[in-house]
């Protein structure tokens, strides 16, 4: 087996970042949530962000697609690129923007349609299918990369929400999947799991960032530790600390972090 | 590769245009339905608003004892029934020359309504010193007349499709050039009963029997709603009886309006035999249609209340009585009083179990009670809408405005109650 | 003072105790008005109709294609002249009500979707309001403005394109009832658009769909039990809507299924019926009690299935 963590070390140095944000303040209202942000995210890695809860991870995770859209009262002040382009540019179309980053939630969401149509649903509507067999192989496809293939071979057409937790957390991956992402963001995906099916998710994780970049947002650290390359550390809305995880665990430079680590904050 | 975000492509561009199409849809849909509304509004209210004038005809009235009382007895039933047609007629003839055949005598005093001698008797017999003297009187005119002086009668068409003739119209010419004929703010509309004339007719009858039912309502539907919504929130523990109570309460409130009509029919007229056509019966029926709106209504307030107040009357030895009625209940009598306001709202608006129990009979008599026979406003305005003179329709319209004013005003003073005495927990 | 003694307590305890027993007799009491009140409903209702089914028997009323009871029925032949089959009114009640339905179904569930999915909040507060005074308005109104305004306005676009349309048709008065249902349609619909998780529409917008793709394919789909429990009550609230027939959609029992042509409904015979003066025992009268049951029946049913479909659909969501 080859030592991972050279690879890790030369693909940060050397790839340039799919993704970055520069100087990203995240308004609610009046109320600041997140401060003078900047982060590389680099291609076929994955990113974790830590933090204890209401640090303000998921919000700039959902700045990376614009989800903060949806909300009203949210507000995003700086930069963020994707592929070179800044994605809140007025010319950005944030439909076909979120086809190219997609994203898994924290709690695992099937449509209340047969898993087939849960897949089928993001290629119908970008229309990456030109016949149903095409659609028919897109999902298998997807259902097969989520590893959820040879549990559910027998009955795509049951209902998403009939699955396990752990199933329908997959399904939900399978869903993001089908449409061909770029980069998969990922809410705490594995806050409602049981350890083993964290556990499969986990090493689906590490399959699929051959294919894609993942940014994962997690409360666990040793999550963080097992599954990302890179690690970055919010406190209070500011991002504390950021950089190669072995480094983050073993020898973080800031105080803060290193109370983080050791359990005195969180 | 970042083209791919940019709206460029022909697939994206109509996945856009669907979307606004689809909320035109909605904006479409919002604005018929609120047009329709400003439509029915304004087309109610520009055929009703003539309705609130009336006209008047001014008269030199003799008040000549001779013909009014000849016994000199001073009765006032004598003096209201005393036989006026010929002073008005004398009158008329003073300011209009040249009627003197019979035939013309009576057509121009058919410009008169057939209640301006009834008006001179009421004023004769209230001021009987006024007899032997003489005095300017303003007299109802007749409902062609007052149509023709809203505009309402196209003077050009054919004679024989209009019921005034040149000839009256020539009258009314003769009487406008001596100022002798105006518009002016109907008082009858408010201060009489049903007639089956139009300029007679008025909504104060029916206006009293919607406020007698409305009471009647009330008074039965108020408190046995409250009391109901307490026990099944306070008391009832989760069994049969309590569901089926629900069970019943959601049904009741589904049930067609007219269904209570035949309920009131069949058991309040038939067999309690309680007297028909009246605000006490019409009350009735009402509560009962009213009943599961109240209570739904009091459940959902008495459930907002927090539980810690309960416990802390609880806590200090309360009984449970004395928790629910000091405590509880007090604090959810806003609330409780805005259901019931907006419940009789509706039941002042309810039309069809009225006429089930006969409360849709031609009534002059103002009611002076709840078992007095009378009908309500809305059963007053289907009554009119349904009456064949043109007359009429204008005074429908006048008395919808009325009732809607009515309903806005209850519905204002359940909006400010709640704002007034809302709590925030 | 003195204090008081233990007798006196428990003396009090007592008293205190019968209170409360009363008041929770009076409450129980107050309760049983609703229950008192549908067996008096049902209870009349069967009654009479039972007495109606004695002189017409029940296959007549159920499948006889007539309906024209007699004005003039002498005491001695009772029945013996009219024509008491409830299928006209039935299909007169059901072609407006599908009329009202038309109008009010896309215009109530397009002005929901609007408001919960699109509208900015300031819109919404004013269109709500406005939306809900067209439930406020009474029926009679309605009605009138159906009979008065819209009948002729239908009457003069059927003239002048050629159409003879009757002055009291179905049309005017199933138009006019429609735009009345749309706020029971658009309020009930609105809350349960607004009971799907906003989870759902996340996973959607995740996954670039168009908010209008998330409406239409994932959001209504989730919500459709709610909605057609929704347009079930408004279709039991048409059936049982009483003015706006009366006034604007006629007596004649037609069996058709012209929308311009007058037909008549189950309410409003049982107002004809049962306005005026009229012997009580006569079949004429005792016929409004049968209609009545049946129309009773027919709305309870759906109110049921209705609040069922919804239930369910919310306790799926809760």
């Amino acid at each position: 087996m080859i030592n991972k963590t050279e690879i890790t070390q030369e693909a940060l140095s050397i790839l340039p970042p799919i993704m970055t944000a520069n100087n990203v303040d995240v308004f609610y209202g009046k109320k600041q949530a997140i401060s003078n942000v900047s982060l590389d995210i680099p291609e076929n890695q994955i990113t974790a962000l830590i933090g204890p809860s209401g640090c303000g991870k998921s919000t700039f995770l959902r700045c990376f697609n614009r989800m903060n859209d949806t909300i009203n009262i949210c507000r995003v002040n700086g930069e963020i690129k994707f592929s070179g382009q800044d994605i809140y540019d007025p010319k950005v179309d944030v439909v076909a923007l979120r086809s190219r980053i997609g994203m898994v939630f924290q709690k695992a969401n099937p449509f209340p349609k047969s898993i087939f149509e849960n897949v089928a649903y993001g290629p119908r509507i970008h229309g990456l299918a030109e016949t149903k067999d095409d659609l028919e192989s897109i999902v298998i496809q997807s259902l097969k990369r989520a590893g959820l293939y040879d549990e559910v071979s027998d009955r795509l057409s049951e209902p998403g929400t009939s699955l396990s937790g752990g199933q329908q957390q997959r399904l939900c991956i399978a869903r993001a999947i089908a449409v061909d992402p770029q980069v998969i963001l990922m809410d705490e995906p594995c806050s409602a799991l049981d350890p083993i099916a964290t556990a499969i998710i986990e090493d689906l994780m590490e399959t699929m960032k051959e294919k894609y970049t993942i940014v994962i947002v997690t409360h666990s650290m040793q999550q963080a530790a097992r599954v990302s390359q890179q690690t970055a550390f919010f406190h209070l809305g500011e991002l504390v600390e950021s950089g190669d995880t072995q480094a983050i665990f073993t020898n973080p430079i800031q105080e803060r972090t290193q109370n983080y680590i050791s359990g005195r904050i969180g | 590769m970042p083209d791919y975000i940019l709206s460029t492509s022909n697939r994206m561009a109509k996945r856009h245009a669907r979307e606004k199409r689809f909320k035109w849809y909605g904006r479409m849909a919002i604005f018929i339905s609120i047009a329709f509304l400003v439509f029915m509004f304004s087309a109610i209210i520009f055929r009703g608003a003539s309705a609130f004038q009336q006209t008047k005809i001014a008269l030199d009235i003799n008040f000549s004892e001779a013909i009014i009382d000849p016994s000199s007895s001073r009765d006032p039933e004598l003096l209201k029934r005393a036989n006026y047609k010929p002073i008005v007629l004398q009158s008329l003839s003073n300011v209009i020359p040249g009627i003197t055949e019979r035939r013309d005598r009576n057509r121009v005093y058919k410009l008169l309504s057939a209640g301006a001698v009834f008006d001179l008797g009421e004023q004769v017999a209230e001021e009987p010193n006024i007899l032997g003297k003489s005095k300017k009187v303003w007299l109802l005119a007749s409902s062609e007349v007052d149509l023709f002086m809203k505009g309402k009668i196209d003077p050009n068409i054919s004679e024989d499709l209009r019921r005034l003739k040149d000839r009256d119209i020539k009258w009314i010419k003769i009487l406008q050039s001596e100022g002798r004929i105006k518009k002016k703010f109907n008082t009858t509309l408010f201060s009489s009963g049903d007639s089956r004339e139009p300029e007679m007719a008025g909504i104060l009858g029916a206006a009293i029997g919607s406020f007698f039912s409305l009471l009647v309502c009330f008074l039965i539907a108020f408190p046995l709603g409250i009391l109901t919504a307490v026990y099944l929130e306070e008391y009832a523990k989760k069994n049969f009886l309590t569901d089926f109570i629900e069970v019943n309460i959601n049904n009741l409130a589904a049930v067609p309006s007219i269904v209570f009509g035949l309920l009131g029919l069949s058991i309040f007229l038939n067999f309690f035999n309680l007297p028909r056509s009246t605000p006490l019966v019409g009350g009735i029926v009402l509560s009962l249609m009213t009943l599961p709106t109240i209570i739904i209504a009091s459940r959902s307030i008495l459930r907002s209340i927090p539980q810690s107040i309960r416990d802390a009357a609880l806590g200090l030895g309360a009984s449970k009585t004395q928790t629910t009625f000091h405590h509880v209940v007090p604090l959810a009598m806003p609330g409780m009083l805005t259901g019931t306001i907006l419940g009789m709202a509706r039941a002042l608006g309810e039309t069809a179990p009225l006429l089930m129990i006969g409360m849709v009979a031609f009534i002059v008599d103002i009611p002076k009670g709840i078992t007095d026979v009378a009908t309500s406003l809305p059963v007053q305005i289907f009554l009119w809408a349904d009456s064949p003179e043109k007359g009429f329709v204008e005074r429908t319209s006048a008395a919808i405005i009325v009732l809607l004013a009515f309903l806005i005003l209850m519905n204002l003073c359940a909006v400010y109650l709640r704002k007034r005495l809302e709590r925030r927990w | 003072m003195s204090l008081p003694t233990e007798n006196g307590l428990r003396r009090k305890n007592r008293s205190n105790q019968i209170k409360e027993l009363v008041i929770q007799g009076v409450l129980i009491a107050s309760s049983f008005v609703a229950i008192l009140t549908t067996i008096g409903i049902v209870a009349s209702l069967v009654f009479e109709a039972f007495r109606f089914f004695d002189k017409i028997p029940l296959t007549e009323f159920l499948f006889s294609l007539e309906w024209s009871p007699q004005t003039a029925i002498r005491a001695d032949q009772v029945g013996a002249s009219g024509k008491f089959g409830v299928i006209p009114l039935l299909a007169g009640t059901l072609l407006i009500s599908f009329i009202a339905m038309l109008v009010a179904t896309p215009l109530g569930l397009l002005s929901a979707v609007y408001l919960a999915e699109f509208a900015k909040a300031k819109t919404r507060d004013v269109v709500k309001p406005l939306l809900e005074l067209l439930a406020g308005i009474p029926t009679v109104v309605y009605g009138f403005f159906a009979a008065l305004v819209v009948a002729p306005i239908i009457r003069a676009t059927g003239s002048g394109v050629g159409f003879d349309i009757s002055s009291e048709s179905a049309l005017a008065a199933g138009l006019v009832m429609g735009i009345m249902l749309v706020p029971f349609i658009s309020s009930l619909s609105d809350d349960v658009i607004n009971a799907v998780p906003q989870a759902l529409r996340d996973a959607s917008f995740g996954m670039g769909a168009t908010h209008e793709e998330t409406v239409t394919k994932v959001v209504i789909p989730a919500a459709t039990p709610g909605i057609i429990g929704s347009l079930l009550l408004a279709i039991s609230r048409a059936i049982g809507e009483t003015m706006i027939v009366v006034m604007a959609a006629g007596l004649a029992a037609n069996l058709t299924l012209n929308p311009f042509e007058a037909v008549t409904t189950m309410t409003v015979q049982i107002v004809t019926l049962l306005t005026g003066d009229q012997e009580f025992d006569s079949a004429k009268t005792l016929a409004a009690f049968a209609i009545a049951l049946f129309l009773l029946i027919l709305t309870l049913g759906l109110n049921i299935i209705a609040l069922r479909i919804v239930d369910k659909y919310k306790k799926k969501y809760a």
